[in-house]
């Protein structure tokens, strides 16, 4: 239960950080930011990895602002700079919401939100928040800058579009706009363990009834992504349990569900049903 | 690669001086470097909770961190608890409502509790029993170790 040996290196600023990971990336180089999920896999010896590139003391990743109607996350942004509201909209409070599922309070001090979002465990509550709220993936790489769509961010189980040479420096979140209504559920054995099923929605009301839905399910295929079968059983209809409902059975009929040896295609199916619905009667609470 | 490089690790006020390789977890560092055996390791991955301690006044898994990453930073383990003979407000609490049967996971839940309600006295029952969550307890005595948290986070927010 002892990580194999590797160098650490500690870069100070972004640009001495790419360029470390430049020149390790080849050597199975990779980026240690809180290191809640990678350092569990080098002691099983899952990960072994020759070089870290630590970026706990490089400057001005710990940015955490709104700027031109974005909420923008640096990468060593911590999960429990959440816990609290970030800012003064429903965005802040859907993300203090979320958060709280995210394993357990020792962990949220040292894990980051763009960590786990390039870590990509289909069971993250943060990458189902990206992909539900349509977030940035901003990568960086030594003398270039791109930005993702999450809807393409996500390859697969643990797999994104990130070059191995890509640290992801930031994701930004548009803000969302007042009066969203949200709702997040999720369903594990037992508290702080990987969710086996999740949702999260947010839509609007105009003239009575649901407007512009987000359904997003993670967990429960290999990535997490919105369910446009969900959001279209919602869009015009009055917010309430037959709406609800049919929201939930459109999401669980969609997926493609993954299977493991605690949980049949059809048990996942149900999970899904289950964590819409309520992720939907908890945005009416 | 991979060679020892020196540190300073600061536990309890203390200034002890290693050299550790890079994978040196700050757990084992705590123990067989510096001596301070009273943080104990369970599960060696974060999932149990027992080598918790106090880092820059934030509660973390000292197996889920480099031993160097911890360098010049203020560590505090379950030895800093007590002021000389006098136990600290938990640790009081603890024997108090039989917060411990075999002991093992002790040092880890005074050290996650001290964290939190250091961070946030004010903290909710509800969310003090998220925060309970974190670790575990193979005798499960979690009802006499809430018992003893509600009543140290009283006696710490009246001292306060």
């Amino acid at each position: 239960m002892k990580p194999a040996p590797f160098v650490r290196h500690t870069p100070r600023t972004l640009d001495e950080a790419l360029a470390i990971l430049a020149e390790v990336a080849p050597q199975d180089g990779r980026v240690l930011a809180g290191g809640q999920s990678l350092v569990p896999i080098m002691a099983f010896r899952m990960a072994r990895p020759a070089h870290l590139v630590d970026i706990n003391e490089v400057a001005g990743l710990d940015k955490l602002i709104v700027e031109n109607g974005m909420l923008i996350v640096g990468a060593r942004v911590r999960h429990g700079a959440f816990h609290k509201p970030v800012e003064p909209g429903p965005l802040g409070a859907l993300l203090a919401s979320v958060v709280h599922n995210i394993a357990h309070y020792p962990i949220r001090m040292r894990g980051t939100m763009c960590g786990s979002l390039a870590h990509a465990d289909p069971s993250s509550e943060w990458c189902l928040t990206a992909a539900t709220l349509d977030a940035e993936l901003v990568a960086r790489r030594k003398g270039g800058e791109r930005i993702i769509p999450a809807r393409d961010f996500f390859e697969g189980l643990m797999s994104t579009a990130l070059k191995e040479d890509e640290l992801l420096a930031e994701a930004r979140y548009m803000l969302l706009p007042a009066g969203t209504k949200f709702g997040f559920n999720e369903f594990s054995r037992r508290a702080g363990d990987f969710a086996m099923s999740a949702a999260l929605a947010t839509y609007r009301i105009v003239d009575g009834r649901i407007a512009d839905a987000r359904v997003g399910v993670g967990g429960a295929e290999a990535s997490p992504r919105r369910i446009p079968e969900a959001e279209a059983a919602l869009n015009g209809q009055m917010p309430g349990d037959a709406a609800f409902r049919a929201a939930a059975e459109a999401a669980s009929a969609a997926i493609d569900p993954l299977e493991d040896i605690q949980t049949t295609g059809e048990y996942r199916r149900d999970l899904v049903r289950a964590v819409v619905r309520r992720a939907l009667e908890a945005s009416v609470k | 690669m991979s060679e020892k490089t020196p540190i300073t690790l600061k536990i309890n006020g203390r200034d002890h001086k290693i050299a550790v390789e890079p994978r040196r977890t700050l757990a084992d560092a705590i123990r067989e470097d510096c001596g301070q055996t009273g943080t104990h390791i369970g599960c060696e991955h974060g999932v149990c909770g027992a080598c918790t301690v106090i880092v820059n006044g934030e509660p973390v898994r000292s197996c889920l961190m480099f031993a160097a990453q911890a360098d010049g930073k203020a560590i505090r383990t379950v030895e800093g608890l007590a002021k000389g003979n006098e136990l600290h407000p938990m640790q009081r609490a603890f024997m108090d409502h039989h917060g411990l049967q075999c002991g093992f996971c002790t040092p880890g839940f005074l050290m996650l509790a001290v964290g939190v309600l250091e961070r946030e006295p004010q903290i909710s029952d509800d969310d003090l029993l998220d925060v309970l969550s974190s670790n575990l307890c193979r005798c499960t005595g979690y009802q006499n170790i809430i018992k003893a948290v509600r009543a140290a986070a009283a006696e710490m927010r009246g001292a306060s």
